[in-house]
């Protein structure tokens, strides 16, 4: 076991897909003798040279469009987009083409692509670079999208989604980046537990509390004080955000009855509210209480005084778990949906 | 104040408009629409080699094009075909470059490329059976190294520079071409295409067929000057060559890709040729083109300069003659008895190759739909197909 930070552990990831495939590549800007802004790619460039760890013009679509064209002569690109907000620009090469190139060639065609996107708030950033974009990719067929919330999960899923013959959108928790924790670097990648599978991190018996990325640490933290009210959470780091491990979230569900999904995306066509339609299709019988969304505001990401009020925390989330378990009364219950329900007026 | 006169450092804006004659003027060119050869020191070296048969090689396929895209029109007009992108008027420009190109080479195409898809030895029914409406491609990208159709305007001259991008990374000596149009060059892919490949060096081609139309769009309305004077400005040498001129074109192309063989990077080709025929089956240009530019251009055609060449030579005899419409008459037969017979789509293929290692939310979504399917006698009742030609078009 060695400690390494999660962007660490991400770093060495890279290093051993860059040391087992020689077709694999990094592309993306700033990533070379800079190491990328958040010094995740660091020394790579020196270690395997320009034309493994490749420093792109400035334009988005134009690498993502490039990695296509690679991915057809047979190469394994890793692509860096700087900030979650700067993404959009390459939104039509994803979805137009990384998503559906092997299908449009009936198979013939594999894209390899890995979509590296340091994602989320909490960082007092300045506009356009603490976005959750992740539902945007996770609506669209073709694409496979990942998130690490731990080090070791972290180091483990780069490879996995670097071996993945589909593309993966790989959402790295950039306010965890520093976050320290074990990693088995020797354990082989075959061992490993499937890139899809969710993870339960508190088992727990009243109310399933589903997080991803960045909110992980916080939902453990949650279940902890809660922990000490006498209520327990049960809280599963999903890892995958599509395609969703239904099968471990609803044995979960169908334990506690009770259900709080939390993200920083906005909540109005989230991830949150599929995962809760999947889970009232599956588990209706089951829960005892309407499942409950813990999410970001219908708003423009906020300037960095206001995102504390934004961003789920600890408390916000513990109010949804008392919300799931009936304990605020009707007068507390929010008013959703926030946005689209005047246009029955 | 406003001032009228722009400064002499924000030069630039010289030549802010073409007329025709302007434009006709600077097009490198062997062949006069007459059937003249008109000698031209930069390109000869280049297509030395040709003798009558082989140009008459590129005549014939230039007849066969022609009338694969009659037929293409044809079986969209009997609903055999949902939608046709004629090419009619483009034939030099597809067939001297794609001749030009070796089979390791690698092409990346826009949706009016059936030209350039018959050079890279595609049978015309496998392309019919995306205008069909039975797959998104037609054949194997590596079998006939050429990517499926594209239809974002421009998206895939990204996809050649970053397979140039490869080639150059494996030591190879093949290059990436990219075919697009005038509309294209607008897109800011193109022009990131065009970064990507100047700081790259990268093997890569690119071909602009300017045919002076993106639907109703006219090319002045994408262009305020020549589109061959932009790739400098991106650090790419570019030519601006007679599209309607087989000959010109393919030495171009060879020249361009000669360079991108030795190390010299990208290149730029504007090809300018004019789309005869509607952008597609779903258009009608009687409502935004002048007929007079139409017959301007009926004489300036493709496939008359060379069979003017031919006879001047004493090369267009019957026998040729017979021999060309032998092999236009088989290919037409072949195309439409081969596009009637494709058969649609078994419905389960929906789930195919979406992804290439299993997924468990497209195989439950499957397995659903196996479930609701298996309630009907017939699997293909449910959702009655749409009749061929009710779609709408690609832009």
């Amino acid at each position: 076991m060695t400690v390494m930070t999660l962007a660490g552990a991400i770093n060495a990831g890279l290093r051993a897909a860059l040391a087992a495939d020689p077709k694999t590549l990094l592309m993306g800007e700033d990533i070379g003798a800079l190491g990328g802004v958040y010094r995740v790619t660091d020394g790579l460039q020196a270690e395997f040279g320009p034309r493994r760890v490749v420093d792109t013009p400035l334009a988005e679509s134009g690498i993502l469009g490039t990695a296509v064209g690679l991915g057809y002569r047979g190469y394994r690109p890793v692509v860096e987009i700087q900030f979650d907000g700067f993404i959009y620009p390459a939104f039509d090469q994803i979805v137009s083409q990384v998503s559906r190139t092997h299908a449009r060639t009936r198979g013939a065609v594999t894209l390899p692509i890995t979509i590296r996107v340091p994602f989320g708030g909490g960082i007092g950033s300045a506009e356009h670079h603490s976005e959750s974009p992740e539902a945007y990719f996770a609506h669209t067929p073709g694409l496979r999208v990942i998130s690490p919330s731990t080090p070791q999960d972290a180091f483990t899923m780069i490879q996995q989604a670097i071996a993945c013959p589909d593309p993966v959108l790989f959402f790295e928790p950039k306010r965890r980046y520093h976050v320290k924790g074990e990693v088995d670097v020797e354990r082989p990648l075959a061992d490993a537990a499937p890139m899809g599978g969710a993870h339960v991190v508190v088992a727990g018996s009243d109310v399933t509390l589903l997080a991803y990325g960045p909110l992980v640490a916080t939902a453990t933290d949650a279940a902890t004080a809660a922990r000490a009210e006498g209520i327990s959470i049960e809280v599963i780091d999903l890892r995958s955000l599509a395609p969703l491990d239904l099968d471990t979230l609803a044995a979960s569900v169908q334990k506690t009855g009770r259900l709080v999904v939390t993200h920083e995306a906005p909540g109005f066509g989230g991830l949150g509210a599929e995962i809760v339609a999947s889970l009232t299709e599956r588990c209706f019988d089951y829960l005892e209480h309407a499942p409950v969304r813990v999410t970001g505001f219908g708003v423009p990401y906020p300037p960095a005084k206001l995102e504390r009020h934004y961003l789920p925390d600890l408390d916000r989330i513990l109010d949804g778990v008392d919300r799931a378990l009936g304990r605020l009364g009707a007068a507390a219950a929010p008013t959703v949906p926030a946005r689209g329900a005047e246009v029955a007026q | 104040m406003l001032q009228t006169q722009t400064p002499a450092h924000f030069a630039g804006r010289e030549s802010s408009t073409q007329t025709d004659a302007t434009e006709q003027a600077s097009l490198a060119r062997m062949l006069a629409p007459s059937g003249e050869r008109l000698p031209n020191a930069e390109l000869d070296p280049w297509v030395a080699e040709l003798d009558a048969a082989a140009i008459g090689a590129l005549y014939q396929d230039m007849a066969i094009i022609r009338r694969l895209d009659a037929e293409g029109t044809a079986l969209q007009r009997q609903g055999q075909i949902a939608l046709w992108p004629p090419l009619l008027g483009q034939e030099a420009a597809q067939i001297g470059s794609a001749r030009a190109l070796r089979s390791d080479d690698f092409v990346f195409s826009s949706y009016r490329e059936m030209g350039v898809v018959w050079a890279r030895g595609v049978r015309p029914s496998q392309l019919n059976r995306v205008w069909r409406g039975v797959t998104a491609s037609g054949w194997d990208p590596y079998e006939a190294h050429m990517a499926p159709l594209q239809v974002i305007i421009g998206a895939q001259t990204l996809h050649a520079t970053g397979y140039a991008l490869g080639i150059q990374n494996d030591g190879a000596d093949a290059a990436a071409v990219a075919y697009f149009g005038d509309g294209a060059t607008s897109q800011g892919d193109v022009n990131e295409a065009m970064v990507f490949a100047a700081s790259f060096q990268t093997p890569v081609v690119f071909f602009c067929q300017n045919n002076h139309w993106a639907i109703s769009e006219p090319v002045g309305l994408q262009a305020n000057r020549p589109i061959a004077d932009r790739a400098p400005g991106f650090g790419i040498p570019s030519m601006r060559v007679d599209g309607n001129d087989v000959l010109a074109v393919l030495a171009a192309t060879r020249i361009a890709l000669d360079r991108a063989r030795t190390g010299g990077g990208p290149s730029f080709i504007e090809a300018v040729t004019y789309r005869m025929g509607p952008h597609t089956t779903a258009d009608d240009p009687r409502k935004y083109r002048d007929p007079a530019e139409l017959e301007l251009w009926a004489g300036r055609d493709p496939l008359a300069r060379v069979e003017a060449f031919l006879r001047n030579q004493g090369a267009f005899t019957a026998q040729f003659e017979q021999q060309v419409a032998e092999a236009t008459d088989a290919a037409a037969a072949e195309v439409r008895a081969e596009t009637i017979a494709i058969p649609d789509p078994d419905p389960m293929e929906l789930f195919d190759h979406v992804y290439a290692e299993p997924h468990t939310g497209l195989a439950r979504e499957r397995s659903d739909y196996l479930r609701y399917l298996s309630q009907f006698e017939d699997p293909a009742a449910p959702g009655q197909p749409q009749q061929a030609g009710q779609t709408g078009g690609a832009r």
